[in-house]
């Protein structure tokens, strides 16, 4: 088994919803696929975040700290919330994030955590 | 014992590369092992053959030698490697591997693998030549016209987001397997247009290019006899291929279908061709490359060009339409179109088409006008048409076309 992070992507072409009838149509369809992530088993981790304005940066520059107002990158593309997933492999990680996406509207980037197998 | 030649050697490389490594893959869950374990059994072949002739199973005997080699290596390695040792002990019987069974299995799911869709499409394209086909990575780079280490980057990165993302070793699942299949057929189809269409570069390479695209749709064909989209796409590549001597003159330049010496093309491969097609129609599956085959197919038929059933070619192309539509569709029906009720309703089809940056639109528009006698327009779309292609034996026929036009009034 590997572990994947499933993230969710706002852009221009998947906005994040503002009409609050979408926006409870999202969480509705969110909390059935994460109920159906916990019962299979797949379930890591999971979490919404609000959006990059609310973000601080902070970086150690030789013991001493800065913080700044974030988000890190300005980008059009925003960071909205991720799972954590269990799969065997990329072919079924890739199914959950098909669902995901559909669940939540928006695009989902597929990653694979490192894992503690020996580099070859 | 016969001599074993150089080219033997090589030709049996070839043939035989892509089987070891999909087996030594599945053995080992490791491309590179795979791949560096397979290279040495043939440098091995490659001493020890000439001296003792070809052992009776040329194949087995490098996948049996590559395997023991991986073995070695995984032990000598030790513990470093736990789950490749693991999977080696599994497989520490020394009784050779069977040619077939599970090992056609490895190749369909070695072919899966390197054309899934996580991967760059230019990705995957390089990882089937080199993992399938057996072709060295510099050929690879020299056959698509990127520097030898821009290639040689492209395929270590697809080796390790295969390894890091655990892109699966296996023929997908039912769900997934028809979009899957269709990436399948998009690379094979791909490196067979770059054999074809490119007239850069070495026209050796390029024929190569083209017999190992066939090469490829065989393999999958015979592995997946049951999907007609594979089927179709061999069709394809047949009956294009047949044409492949009339297609060029002796000067270089490209001679169009309507002008080829048909006793050029190739007797063998049309009637292989043809007789796919049939086997498809009875199916009654289609798909768009079948209907493309099809279409080759009626082609082939028609001793000359006159001969030519247009009235079939425009029904399959409106079938195309149907099921796969897109404007270079459209634009190859309205050359059908023209054939059977004349220039100008093929003009009022194609000129909808949203096409302006295609050359061969403005060469299609421009053959189209020429016939109306509207050479004035017709010498402005041979002047976009040339403004936009970019190979030069292309280049060299739109020339060659637009100044046959009589003289353009007023210039």
């Amino acid at each position: 088994m590997a572990q994947y992070l499933l993230s969710v992507w706002h852009s221009d072409a998947h906005p994040i919803p503002d009409d609050p009838e979408t926006m409870q149509k999202a969480f509705k369809q969110v909390d059935v696929f994460n109920a159906e992530l916990q019962a299979s088993g797949a379930w890591v981790f999971a979490g919404g975040l609000h959006p990059p304005a609310t973000a601080t940066v902070v970086r150690d520059d030789g013991g001493e700290t800065i913080i700044t107002d974030g988000p890190f990158a300005e980008t059009k593309e925003q960071l909205g919330g991720f799972w954590i997933i269990e799969a065997a492999d990329l072919d079924a990680a890739l199914a959950w994030a098909s669902k995901g996406s559909a669940a939540c509207m928006a695009s989902v980037e597929v990653r694979p955590f490192q894992g503690d197998e020996p580099e070859s | 014992m016969p001599a074993v030649e150089a080219s033997q050697l090589e030709r049996i490389f070839r043939e035989e590369s892509g089987r070891a490594v999909a087996t030594l893959v599945r053995l080992f869950g490791d491309i590179d092992i795979a791949e560096e374990m397979v290279q040495e059994a043939f440098v091995v072949a490659s001493e020890r053959w000439p001296e003792t002739g070809l052992p009776p199973n040329p194949g087995g005997w490098i996948t049996t030698t590559a395997r023991n080699r991986a073995i070695d290596r995984l032990r000598r390695e030790g513990s470093r490697h736990d789950r490749h040792a693991q999977a080696a002990r599994l497989q520490q019987s020394a009784e050779p591997v069977e040619p077939e069974g599970d090992v056609k299995d490895d190749r369909l799911r070695l072919i899966f693998t390197c054309c899934h869709p996580a991967l760059a499409p230019s990705a995957q394209i390089a990882l089937t030549l080199r993992l399938l086909g057996g072709l060295e990575t510099p050929y690879i780079a020299r056959a698509f016209l990127v520097p030898e280490q821009t290639m040689a980057k492209r395929l270590v990165r697809a080796k390790q987001k295969i390894r890091d993302a655990k892109i699966p070793y296996r023929v997908p699942r039912d769900a997934e397997l028809p979009s899957r299949l269709r990436s399948v057929l998009t690379v094979i189809y791909l490196v067979f247009n770059e054999g074809y269409t490119a007239s850069e570069g070495d026209e050796l390479v390029r024929a190569d290019l083209c017999a190992e695209a066939i090469r490829l749709a065989r393999l999958v064909a015979e592995l997946m006899p049951d999907e007609p989209e594979v089927l179709g796409l061999l069709a394809l590549l047949l009956l294009t291929e047949s044409r492949r001597a009339a297609r060029t003159a002796a000067d270089g330049t490209i001679v169009l279908l309507p002008d080829q010496d048909r006793a050029r093309w190739d007797r063998e491969l049309i009637a292989e061709g043809q007789a796919i097609v049939r086997r498809c129609l009875r199916r009654n599956q289609p798909g768009p490359y079948q209907i493309q085959a099809a279409i080759n197919a009626v082609h082939s038929d028609a001793a000359t060009a006159a001969d030519t059933d247009w009235g079939q070619i425009l029904r399959l192309y409106d079938q195309l339409l149907a099921i796969a539509p897109s404007p270079i569709v459209a634009l190859n029906r309205a050359v059908a179109l023209a054939e059977l009720e004349g220039p100008e309703p093929a003009l009022i089809a194609i000129d909808s088409l949203d096409l302006d940056r295609y050359h061969l639109f403005h060469s299609t528009r421009a053959a189209l006008l020429a016939r109306l006698r509207r050479f004035d327009e017709a010498h402005t779309a041979y002047d976009r048409a040339l403004a936009l292609a970019n190979n030069a034996a292309e280049r060299a026929l739109l020339e060659k076309k637009r100044n046959s036009l009589p003289t353009p009034s007023g210039r």
